[in-house]
């Protein structure tokens, strides 16, 4: 067998922890589902609950749609944590779609960990129409928690100052010729 | 277009001459697809970018390569697609990718790297194997992923990564097993997702040399394909033996003793990759050969002529992948065989998918193992 020059340490595409600036803060996508959680947001706003505004919501009909690969894609596309959530149990709208919700979470959650990702980025919860502080309180805990595990190895990191932009995919259209 | 002139010539679609033989033998288009891979060759030849790229009709193809074999010119159409996919998927034209393209997801995941992977939860104690170092890298590909994600119907593809492990383990071998591989790109490849594909690509051949194994042994179909066939570019300096486990098993046969009681008929599903990709029809059948308490019993369409489970890139998935696999899985039904077998993992996880179907269920159902795992379970005293 042939002795090989110990290869580069390729960079680590995380920056360690140390030199993620204080004044970090995670992107999370939350689902919602229309009829609990989406309105638990709601009443949360209306009732001037103050939470942290790191998140971005996707309102699904049912947190029983909410399949692996939207987490995944979230997680892909460089969400530090993904929020699932729903109507508490025996309250969905459509009788046992969150139950489903359940089944699917549960597989995301193991391809998640398998992946290495960490398991606190990932969360389901029941929310009602009517826990709007509730609502802000999960979302603050989970921004917290979320925050504390730092960005997700899958973020993509602002460029460096100085950077060369970068280039816009080519146009769908301009495909012909 | 300088770029399909190049593409029709390194894939002989020149030689097209418009027999049609290709739509004729496609499982896609005589289930009733509307659906001709001739169409995609005669636009390549005539430079029409836009028929090429037309509602994204290239991610039909299954790429089993069964009209690759029919072509009296010996075109190559899974080739073409292959290149025609890249094209469209720089363009933005891109599969409608099942599963809520989830496992593209994942590959793509894999791809930007990163994070530690927990793949190796499989390995129980009575398994022995080197993480890093060592003669023998035996390539599990991503079954404890299927596994975990492919719940609702069973599916059980981690059987034959283990059984592989134990088969080498009995013949004396503890082979790497890497906890930092990663999927091989074959899905990304044939999606038309180049960049994300090298990326893997160079991951992978990197691990491999770096763990200065000379022979790799592969349990499943498309990574071997992709190894033998894809990877070629990426290797610096000499490329480990690459090996199917039945291949390997099959040359070891010696150190292995088969109990001789309990017959079993059981029928064999060639998959592509193995079959028509690469050629590799007998050595699962040298391997079934060898066993006493087994007899093969083959389906009218075999080896070249087998008919695909209709699913091999996560990309097609419809009524008419779904009537293809019905009709396959009647035909080994019809054999006879209590087992029908097979050495690729998505060959069981979309055949176990069409046996769900409750209308046809009592129909269809056969029960189904990987070729490995038998062959784990026929070892006697």
């Amino acid at each position: 067998m042939t002795t090989r020059a110990p290869r580069p340490k390729r960079p680590r595409r995380r920056p360690p922890l140390a030199t993620v600036p204080a004044s970090w803060n995670p992107s999370l996508v939350v689902f919602a589902c229309n009829w609990c959680s989406y309105a638990g947001a709601d009443t949360a706003g209306v009732s001037r609950i103050q939470q942290q505004p790191f998140f971005r919501m996707i309102r699904v009909m049912c947190s029983g749609r909410i399949q692996p690969g939207f987490v995944l894609r979230a997680f892909e596309r460089g969400a530090d944590g993904v929020l699932v959530s729903g109507c508490h149990f025996g309250d969905c709208h459509y009788v046992s779609g969150n139950e489903r919700a359940v089944a699917l979470f549960e597989k995301t959650m193991r391809v998640v960990g398998m992946l290495g990702l960490e398991q606190g980025r990932l969360r389901l919860e029941w929310i009602s129409a009517a826990e709007g502080a509730r609502f802000a309180q999960v979302i603050n805990e989970f921004t917290d928690q979320v925050r504390a595990l730092g960005p997700s190895p899958f973020a993509r990191r602002a460029p460096e100052p100085g950077a060369p932009a970068v280039p816009a995919p080519a146009a769908v259209a301009s495909a012909g010729g | 277009m300088a770029e399909l002139a190049e593409v029709a010539k390194s894939t002989r679609a020149w030689a097209c001459y418009d027999c049609g033989k290709c739509t004729a033998t496609c499982p896609i288009a005589r289930a009733g697809a509307n659906y001709s891979p001739r169409r995609h060759v005669l636009a390549t030849n005539l430079g029409q970018r836009e028929t090429v790229l037309e509602n994204g009709s290239l991610f039909t193809c299954l790429t089993c390569g069964l009209c690759d074999r029919r072509c009296p010119a010996q075109v190559g159409y899974t080739a073409l697609v292959q290149r025609l996919r890249q094209i469209s998927f720089r363009e933005g034209v891109q599969p409608e990718c099942p599963h809520g393209g989830a496992l593209q997801s994942l590959m793509r995941m894999m791809a930007a790297g990163g994070t530690r992977q927990d793949r190796l939860e499989w390995l129980s104690d009575d398994l022995e194997t080197q993480p890093e170092h060592g003669e023998v890298f035996y390539w599990t590909g991503c079954t404890m992923y299927y596994d975990a994600f492919f719940t609702d119907f069973s599916v059980r593809t981690l059987g034959a990564t283990r059984a592989a492990v134990r088969l080498m383990n009995r013949l004396g071998v503890t082979p790497v097993v890497s906890a930092d591989e990663r999927c091989c790109g074959h899905d990304l490849l044939w999606n038309g997702d180049r960049n994300n594909f090298e990326l893997l690509a160079k991951h992978n051949v990197r691990l491999v040399a770096d763990s200065g194994a000379s022979l790799l042994v592969v349990s499943c179909a498309e990574c071997l394909r992709t190894w033998k066939v894809d990877y070629g570019p990426f290797f610096e300096g000499r490329p480990p033996r690459i090996v199917h486990i039945t291949e390997w098993l099959g040359e070891r046969l010696g150190g292995l003793t088969f109990r001789r009681n309990g017959a079993r008929r059981v029928t064999f599903q060639d998959p592509c990759r193995l079959g028509r990709h690469l050629g590799m029809y007998d050595p699962p059948r040298d391997l079934l050969a060898a066993l006493p308490a087994v007899e093969l019993v083959e389906m009218p369409r075999a080896k070249a002529a087998a008919m695909c489970c209709a699913g091999g890139t996560w990309s097609n998935c419809d009524r008419f992948a779904k009537q293809i696999q019905v009709e396959r899985l009647r035909e080994a039904r019809a054999t006879g065989a209590q087992v029908l077998l097979t050495a690729c993992p998505k060959c069981q996880i979309h055949f176990r998918c069409a046996m769900k179907d409750p209308n046809l269920a009592s129909e269809i159902e056969i029960e189904m193992q990987d070729v490995t795992e038998l062959v784990a379970g026929e070892i006697g005293e």
